[in-house]
């Protein structure tokens, strides 16, 4: 009985929204989502709006499988699972088309990349299967912040380096680099760089943490 | 209850398919009304925009009623037809033979110049491109340029709908002297003093060659309409020296 009356915020749960942060980031460590990290992190401002299209439907998701977990046959789970994602997937998108046009030609082909995204069926199927309500909400939304700062760190680099702008704003010309004969490198822009950025990003996270390399 | 079982599999599986095919087309049908409403006042939109007027959604409407001062739709020969120029699905129409499409033409006055802005369509690199051509009356000369996508690269071939991809259309000419050469997109940039080119997308390469193709397979289904008006233009001028100031 005790194990019920863990308040909300206790330590354990803590961990299950920082751990993904850094040690156990779902793109840095566990190496799911590297696909929608190449793809969308050639400016920020798709990078931010996909970080936060993944964040609510993975914590929707999380929740929705959480509450089904004791229901679901487990030889179809992962069908299940897909249908759960795809399901609030396209509820989100026919609102976000009927009500914040705006919004949904920004997101355009990242609904369906939310879909294919390894790391909400991953999540879905290590943790939400397993685990209660909250604790599953907590996870989703850890994992979704995790994978979102990755992408968007890349993407700042990206669009700094390749285009020389950030969410738009000149930034390179507005500092006279051009001036003085500095040009954008037109390779940052393109897919293996983007490999390449998140690779970086490991080998920092490794050289703080030794624990992080394989022997 | 034995959840792996296998009646209760199939049973499972069957409700999950009706409760989720009920909730999303219910979905579907309830929201439609509110989702063409944003698509039809997004094209106005963009047909607007190609002659230099900028309008929110909500205005979109009424600035199309005061602006676009007719609409008709012509056959591959240049002839006038009945039908509805704004509800012609151009994603449609190019799929049947030339003499059969439609061509849809909206006209507009701006500052006492008459413009003629044409739809177009075509493919990108992952899906339908569309956008608008405002021509002026020596239907030689692009006085603004509209792009739209559907799936292309966020950054990359996304691009073709921002201005700075727009912008240097205006002014473009399509014709070299009788012949129609339309525009080219180039990579790695277009000469500054080249009448018919403007600079390509790095990295969007086959978005660009798209918007390219689009544009001299539209430009060619409308040059008997753009012959017509040229001798109608020179019958007039001829006629008299004064041009029609009454529009």
């Amino acid at each position: 009985m005790s194990k019920n009356k863990e308040s909300f915020f206790s330590s354990k749960n803590k961990k299950l929204l920082t751990d993904p942060l850094n040690d156990n980031n779902p793109v840095t460590t566990q190496v799911l989502g590297i696909c929608s990290a190449l793809a969308i992190t050639v400016q920020l401002k798709p990078a931010v709006v996909m970080a936060i299209s993944v964040l609510v439907v993975m914590s929707i998701a999380n929740v929705v499988v959480s509450l089904m977990r004791s229901f679901i046959p487990s030889r179809i789970r992962i069908i299940v699972q897909l249908v759960v994602i795809a399901t609030l997937v396209i509820l989100v998108d026919q609102v976000l088309k009927a009500f914040v046009y705006d919004v949904s030609k920004e997101l355009s082909v990242f609904v369906g990349l939310i879909i294919t995204n390894c790391i909400i069926m991953g999540r879905l199927e290590a943790f939400a299967l397993g685990n209660g309500v909250w604790k599953s909400f907590l996870d989703g939304l850890g994992n979704a912040f995790g994978y979102g700062w990755i992408l968007i760190a890349v993407a700042f680099f990206r669009e700094l380096l390749g285009a020389g702008t950030l969410y738009g704003y000149p930034v390179i010309e507005k500092l006279g680099l051009y001036e003085i004969g500095y040009e954008n490198n037109g390779m940052m822009i393109l897919p293996p760089m983007a490999l390449v950025t998140v690779g970086i990003i490991i080998w920092i996270q490794r050289t703080k943490n030794r624990e992080l390399i394989e022997s | 209850m034995d959840v792996n079982k296998n009646s209760y599999t199939f049973t499972f599986a069957a409700i999950m398919v009706v409760l989720v095919a009920t909730l999303l087309s219910t979905a579907a049908i309830s929201l439609k009304p509110f989702q063409s409403k944003n698509i039809e006042a997004e094209k106005k939109q963009n047909i607007l925009s190609t002659v230099g007027i900028t309008v929110s959604r909500e205005e979109a409407a009424s600035a199309y009623e005061k602006n676009i001062i007719d609409s008709y739709v012509i056959n591959n020969q240049g002839n006038k037809l009945d039908g509805d120029a704004f509800n012609v699905d151009l994603g449609i129409e190019i799929r049947k033979p030339a003499d059969k499409q439609l061509l849809p033409v909206f006209e507009s006055i701006q500052n006492g110049e008459k413009l003629y802005i044409l739809p177009m369509r075509g493919k990108g690199l992952w899906g339908p491109i569309w956008g608008f051509i405002a021509l002026k009356d020596d239907m030689n000369t692009i006085s603004g340029a509209v792009f739209d996508h559907k799936a292309e690269t966020p950054g990359l071939g996304a691009e073709i709908s921002l201005d700075w991809f727009q912008e240097p259309f205006i002014g473009k000419t399509i014709f070299e002297g009788k012949n129609l050469v339309s525009i080219n997109i180039v990579k790695g940039g277009a000469d500054a003093d080249d009448m018919h080119s403007v600079d390509g997308i790095s990295g969007g390469t086959i978005t660009s060659d798209g918007v390219a193709d689009m544009l001299a397979e539209r430009f060619k289904q409308y040059l008997p309409f753009f012959n017509k008006k040229n001798s109608q233009m020179k019958e007039l001028l001829s006629k008299s020296e004064i041009v029609d100031n009454s529009l």
